[in-house]
C-alpha cells in the first residue's frame, strides 16, 4: 500500500482526482441537481475570484480583505507562539508548573474557538482585540501542548550531559529543551496556524468592515454564492502558503541536524 | 585534592514488583589523581558505579562521597564522558566546549582561551565550528573528552568512553587519553569492558563479578607499569608486548572468564 510514487504517477493521479471533481461539480449542475444560485459553477467562481480583485466588495478588493485577515491573524497567532511556546517548554521543565497549568488548560481547551466570540466582543470589543482572542483560541493549544512535549521527549543525554556541565534552569530550557523540541514545535505551529486561519471566519464575524470572514458573511446575505466560494478558495490558498512558509522556518532552523 | 569513596553501597531495583540485587557490598576508594578502570561481565552494573558518583543515580544503600561530601546531584566538579558521547547537535564544536564553561560564569577571554588549548590538544583544530554530525565518531569522542576537561573538574567519569568507536580509532584514542592523563592527571574513574583498555589506561584495575555486583578483586597496575617503564612506549601494541602486560592482561582475563562461566546458561 505504501510504494512511493513515481513523479509522473503523482502528478497522474493529482490531475486526475482534480479533473473527476470539477466533473462531478458541473453534473451536479447539468442534472439539476441545486439551482444556479445555490451552486455557481466552477468557472463562474474562478472568474468572480479574479474579478474580486479590482472589483471591491464590502467596501474593498480582495487584496486588502486578505491584508486585514492577515493582520488579525499575525496577532493572535504571533501571541499564541509567543505564550504557548516558552509556557510549553516551562511546563516540560518545571513540575510545578505542569501542575498548577494543566488541569486548567485541558479543561479550556476543548471549547471551541467561535464559542469564545460573544466574551471576546464583550472584553476586547470588535476591533483588533476581539478576532485576535478568537483566532489565539485556535493557535494557542497546539502550540503550547507540541512544546510541552517536545520539552517533556528531550533525549534523556542532553539533560544528563547539561547537569554535568552545570547548565541553570534558564540555559537548560532555551540552549537544551527549545534546540531539541523544534521539530515538535514547528508541528504545532503548523497545527496551530491551521486552526488559528480557520478560525477566521468565526472571529470576522464580530468584526463589521473587513476581512475575509467579513466577505463570506456579506456576501451570504446578498445570496452571492459565487462570492462566498471564492472567498473560500482564497482563505484555502493563503492557509497553505502560511503552512509553506513555516515548513520553511522549520528547514532553516533544522539545517545542521543529523538527517 | 579530590577522591571518590563508595562504602557499602548496594543497589536494588525493583521489576514486577520484586526486589533485583544489582549491586552488592561495593567497597572503593579512588585517591587523589589516581586512574582506576572498572570491569566487569556485561550487566555487573559497573556503569551504575560510574552513574552514582557523577549524581545521575543513587544507591539503595550505603554512600557515594566525592571528596568527602555525599553525592547528591551532577555538577561540574564532576565530569562526564559519555559513551554515546551527548555531545548537542545544535551546538557547533566550539559551542559544545564553550556551553560549561559559559555557566561557570567564566570571562569571554579567558573562555577563548581555554577552548583553543583543548582544541589545539585534542586535534580539533579546523573543525571549530563544525557541528557533531559532520565529525567522525572519533573526532566527536575527542570533543566530549575536550569539554569534560575544560570543566577543569577535580573529577573525570568516563562510561566506555571509546566502546563506540570501530579498533583503529579506539587504539589512537587510548594512546592519547594517555598522554593526556599524565600530562594533566586527574582522579579518574573509567568503565570499561575491555581488558586491554584498563590495564593499558589504569593505575588500578577493579574486576567485578557478574549479577549482583561485587569487587571480585583490585590490581595493582601502576607499580608494574613504573617498575617496568610501560611509558618509555608510545605506542600502544608496544606496550601490549610487554611481559609484565600480557601477564596482567591475561591474569584478570582468567578472573572475568570464571564471571562467565558461572553465569553460563
Amino acid at each position: 500500500m505504501n510504494e512511493r510514487l513515481s513523479r509522473a504517477e503523482f502528478w497522474r493521479l493529482t490531475v486526475l482526482g482534480t479533473l473527476a471533481f470539477l466533473a462531478v461539480w458541473y453534473l451536479a449542475r447539468v442534472l439539476h441537481l441545486a439551482p444556479p444560485q445555490f451552486l455557481p459553477m466552477p468557472h463562474e467562481v474562478l472568474l468572480r475570484l479574479i474579478d474580486l480583485f479590482h472589483t471591491p466588495f464590502a467596501g474593498h478588493v480582495l487584496v486588502d480583505h486578505m491584508l486585514a485577515s492577515l493582520g488579525r491573524f499575525a496577532m493572535g497567532f504571533g501571541l499564541a507562539v509567543l505564550v504557548g511556546v516558552p509556557l510549553g517548554l516551562m511546563m516540560g521543565w518545571f513540575g510545578w508548573l505542569d501542575d498548577i497549568v494543566s488541569p486548567l488548560f485541558d479543561s479550556l481547551r476543548f471549547i471551541a474557538p467561535v464559542a469564545w466570540v460573544p466574551f471576546a466582543a464583550l472584553w476586547f470589543g470588535t476591533g483588533i482585540g476581539g478576532p485576535t482572542l478568537i483566532i489565539f483560541a485556535g493557535a494557542f493549544p497546539p502550540c503550547l501542548i507540541n512544546a510541552y512535549r517536545g520539552a517533556k521527549n528531550v533525549d534523556i543525554r542532553f539533560l544528563e550531559a547539561a547537569s554535568m556541565l552545570g547548565v541553570g534552569n534558564f540555559r537548560t530550557i532555551s540552549e537544551v529543551l527549545f534546540p531539541a523540541a523544534v521539530p515538535s514545535i514547528i508541528a504545532g505551529l503548523r497545527i496551530g496556524a491551521g486552526l488559528g486561519w480557520m478560525s477566521l471566519v468565526g472571529a470576522e464575524l464580530i468584526v463589521a468592515s473587513s476581512g475575509m470572514g467579513n466577505l463570506i458573511v456579506r456576501a451570504q446575505s446578498a445570496v452571492a454564492t459565487d462570492i462566498v466560494m471564492a472567498g473560500m478558495i482564497a482563505i484555502g490558498a493563503v492557509g497553505v502558503v502560511i503552512d509553506i512558509l513555516i515548513r520553511r522556518v522549520e528547514t532553516k532552523l533544522l539545517k545542521h541536524r543529523q538527517s | 585534592m579530590a577522591t571518590i569513596e563508595f562504602t557499602d553501597v548496594s543497589r536494588v531495583f525493583q521489576r514486577d514488583g520484586k526486589d533485583f540485587l544489582t549491586l552488592d557490598n561495593i567497597n572503593l576508594t579512588v585517591k587523589d589523581q589516581e586512574f582506576v578502570a572498572i570491569v566487569g561481565p556485561s550487566g555487573c552494573g559497573k556503569t551504575t558505579c560510574m552513574r552514582m558518583a557523577a549524581g545521575l543515580e543513587f544507591p539503595s544503600g550505603g554512600t557515594v562521597k566525592v571528596n568527602g561530601v555525599v553525592v547528591k546531584a551532577p555538577g561540574p566538579d564532576r565530569a562526564v564522558v559519555f559513551q554515546q558521547f551527548a555531545l548537542f547537535p545544535w551546538k557547533s564544536v566550539y559551542e559544545n566546549i564553550d556551553f560549561g564553561l559559559r555557566s561557570k560564569g567564566m570571562a569571554l577571554e579567558q573562555r577563548q582561551q581555554v577552548i583553543a588549548g583543548y582544541i589545539d590538544l585534542m586535534n580539533l583544530k579546523g573543525y571549530e565550528s563544525a557541528y557533531p554530525h559532520q565529525l567522525s565518531g572519533g573526532m566527536q569522542q575527542r570533543v566530549a573528552i575536550a569539554r569534560a576537561y575544560a570543566l577543569d573538574p577535580q573529577v573525570l567519569l568516563m562510561d566506555e568512553p571509546f566502546g563506540a568507536l570501530d579498533a583503529q580509532t579506539r587504539v589512537v584514542m587510548q594512546e592519547e587519553l594517555v598522554k593526556l592523563a599524565r600530562k594533566n592527571p586527574r582522579t579518574v574513574l573509567f568503565i570499561t569492558h575491555a581488558v586491554e583498555e584498563a590495564v593499558y589506561l589504569a593505575d588500578r584495575v577493579v574486576v567485578m563479578t557478574s549479577r549482583p555486583g561485587k569487587i571480585k578483586e583490585i590490581l595493582d597496575v601502576k607499580t608494574i607499569r613504573e617498575q617496568e617503564n610501560w611509558d618509555r612506549h608510545a605506542k600502544i601494541e608496544d606496550v601490549m608486548d610487554l611481559a609484565s602486560f600480557v601477564h596482567l592482561r591475561t591474569r584478570i582475563w582468567k578472573s572475568l572468564r570464571e564471571e562467565h562461566a558461572g553465569t553460563d546458561h
